[in-house]
């Protein structure tokens, strides 16, 4: 868990509609986040400070530009890859997960077995 | 083919989208807005509807003006249709866009694209590391989600956007570390020759002088004529690097918030094939329009800062003139009728671009935070640095397309909306020939994500 928090949510004012945490699920683990924002800032404000690796180098990459332009925000969420998180609205039991590495594709079941048995022979 | 389904299409919900589809509806006109987001207000006024009192106070009156117009656009009668991501505008007027995990599409008689303007890239050392935001991030933050720096933060760069933020800040009672301006004294000289254009924007300047009176009082450090930015840290930010009145300053933090203006958002009108034009006072391309707005494109019409940098009064009028042009085309009001409620827009129009020269001279973003030194990554989805794209030009690439086949440049998930700038003054830089020469990237669509399930999975 980072220890460094970068930001914060100002003091709800009182009065506003609705609850002020979700918790959701954020690389398996449950962490409580601001609601009613979208998921990178809900991230950002809970102490988050990395959200994917670079496919390129591994390098550690943050949200940028928060409003859809960079795509440096690119998580999991609900099973999805690579979606843009500070477009996505927040929402209580939301799965998301870091985007390590570049996109795997999984392979048809045929190609799995004649790969398996490439490497049997050597 | 499939059938009309309205007079008149608006991409984008900011004060041009928004004051465009008064407009049109008004005339009678069968008007749909579409908006990646869930209410209306594009950038500048995001989430103007549900903000408080206390929000309204910290981020100030522009701000708040946006609120009458919010109001006139729900009210007018136009279909608002919200979480809808357009992935392309056809030169035949279908608009797709990705709402609610399917594809979906309608087709208009007129098409005005009002997506706004996005940061200018701020490409030095470290620019790529956790912690760095734009300052319209951090604005963003603020606005949609009551989300403020925890720890003093540093600003860095140019431009009225960043000395507003502070502003903010300050009366949100958040610690800025300090302000570090890129401006120096060459700017105040260059931007003197522009100041009867300011003065005659005095509403503009006064704002600006009052803006910057009030961060002095607030105790904020500004360090002036800032240069030789850089950014330490391995894994995150760690610190800031800075030349300033002949002193290296190292400011320790753990976010920096770059900015150093804004540049017309124009994917759609480069996806279009429209006529573009390098401007060489800010500094990137515009798209080639009529005094309506139309494009080279017959039925689609530009309106806002995405035609060029105007700020969101100028964007506000240029939508009401592209919804009354649109309404024209479509037969709703004669010539004489548009040319008539045209005349006060366009004298409007005059007024509030008259500061702009003077903003553009004073605030124009430095060469070297351009065009920067080889090690500085400047296509950061595909981490492509400076030095690799003059690699590229001395074996013979002429402009950023070869610049893509040459080594993925531009071919990042972003679709060089960080890099392209970049990359057109970089290649024209390494050439020795104007950017005009140069060009941009080839924009294809789709202009956002979707994927192969959500396209078979038509609404």
């Amino acid at each position: 868990m980072p220890t460094d928090r970068l930001f914060k949510r100002l003091a709800a004012p009182a009065g506003s509609p609705g609850a002020d945490t979700v918790t959701i699920e954020f690389n398996g683990a449950a962490l409580e986040v601001p609601a009613r924002c979208s998921v990178a800032a809900a991230l950002l404000a809970s102490g988050v400070t990395r959200v994917r690796n670079s496919p390129v180098s591994g390098a550690p990459r943050a949200p940028y530009c928060m409003m859809g332009a960079c795509f440096e925000c690119l998580m999991e969420i609900d099973g999805q890859p690579s979606r843009q998180s500070c477009l996505v609205t927040v929402r209580a039991g939301m799965r998301v997960r870091t985007q390590d590495g570049a996109r795997t594709l999984p392979l048809p079941p045929a190609v799995q077995t004649g790969r398996a048995a490439e490497v049997e022979h050597g | 083919m499939a059938e009309i389904d309205v007079d008149i299409a608006i991409i984008g919900a900011g004060p041009a989208g928004m004051a465009a589809a008064v407009a049109a509806t008004g005339t009678g006109a069968r008007v749909a807005l579409l908006d990646e987001q869930e209410a209306c207000g594009g950038q500048i006024y995001r989430g103007i509807q549900r903000a408080t009192p206390e929000r309204l106070r910290i981020l100030g009156p522009d701000y708040a003006a946006g609120r009458a117009l919010a109001d006139r656009f729900a009210a007018s009668g136009a279909q608002h249709i919200t979480g809808a991501a357009v992935w392309q505008v056809t030169r035949e007027h279908t608009v797709h866009y990705l709402r609610n995990g399917s594809v979906a599409s309608l087709r208009a008689h007129q098409v005005i694209l009002c997506t706004g303007a996005m940061e200018r890239p701020f490409p030095i050392p470290g620019w790529t590391l956790p912690g760095v935001l734009t300052a319209g991030a951090a604005q963003i933050l603020l606005k949609s989600a009551d989300v403020v720096p925890a720890e003093p933060v540093v600003l860095a760069g140019c431009g009225p956007l960043l000395y507003l933020l502070g502003w903010q800040y300050v009366r949100a009672g958040v610690p800025i570390r300090a302000i570090v301006d890129t401006t120096g004294g060459a700017d105040y000289q260059r931007a003197l020759a522009h100041l009867g254009g300011a003065l005659a924007g005095w509403r503009y300047l006064k704002k600006g002088l009052a803006l910057m009176r009030a961060l002095k009082r607030g105790g904020v450090p500004f360090y002036k004529g800032a240069s030789g930015l850089s950014i330490e840290g391995d894994d995150a930010v760690q610190a800031l690097h800075f030349t300033s009145r002949g002193q290296a300053h190292r400011l320790a933090t753990h976010a920096v918030l770059l900015h150093q203006g804004v540049v017309p958002n124009t994917q759609f009108s480069w996806a279009l094939r429209a006529a573009h034009r390098w401007d060489d006072t800010q500094l990137c391309w515009q798209p080639v329009v009529d005094e309506w707005g139309t494009l080279d494109v017959p039925g689609i019409l530009v309106a806002g800062d995405g035609r060029g940098i105007g700020g969101a009064v100028a964007a506000a009028l240029q939508g009401e003139l592209a919804g009354l042009a649109a309404a024209h085309n479509l037969g709703k009001l004669d010539a004489a009728q548009r040319d008539r409620r045209a005349a006060p827009l366009r004298a409007a129009l005059r007024s509030h671009l008259g500061i702009r020269p003077f903003l553009d001279a004073l605030y124009r973003p430095k060469a070297a935070n351009r065009v920067p030194a080889d090690d500085v990554v400047v296509c950061r989805c595909e981490e492509v640095t400076a030095g690799d794209i003059r690699g590229f030009v001395a074996l013979g690439c002429s402009g950023p397309n070869q610049a893509k086949s040459f080594g993925r440049c531009g071919m990042g998930p972003c679709q060089g909306r960080q890099c392209g700038l970049t990359v057109t003054e970089l290649i024209a830089d390494a050439r020795g020939v104007p950017p005009q020469e140069v060009g941009y990237y080839r924009i294809r669509p789709p202009i956002k994500p979707i994927t192969l399930g959500e396209l078979a999975n038509e609404a």
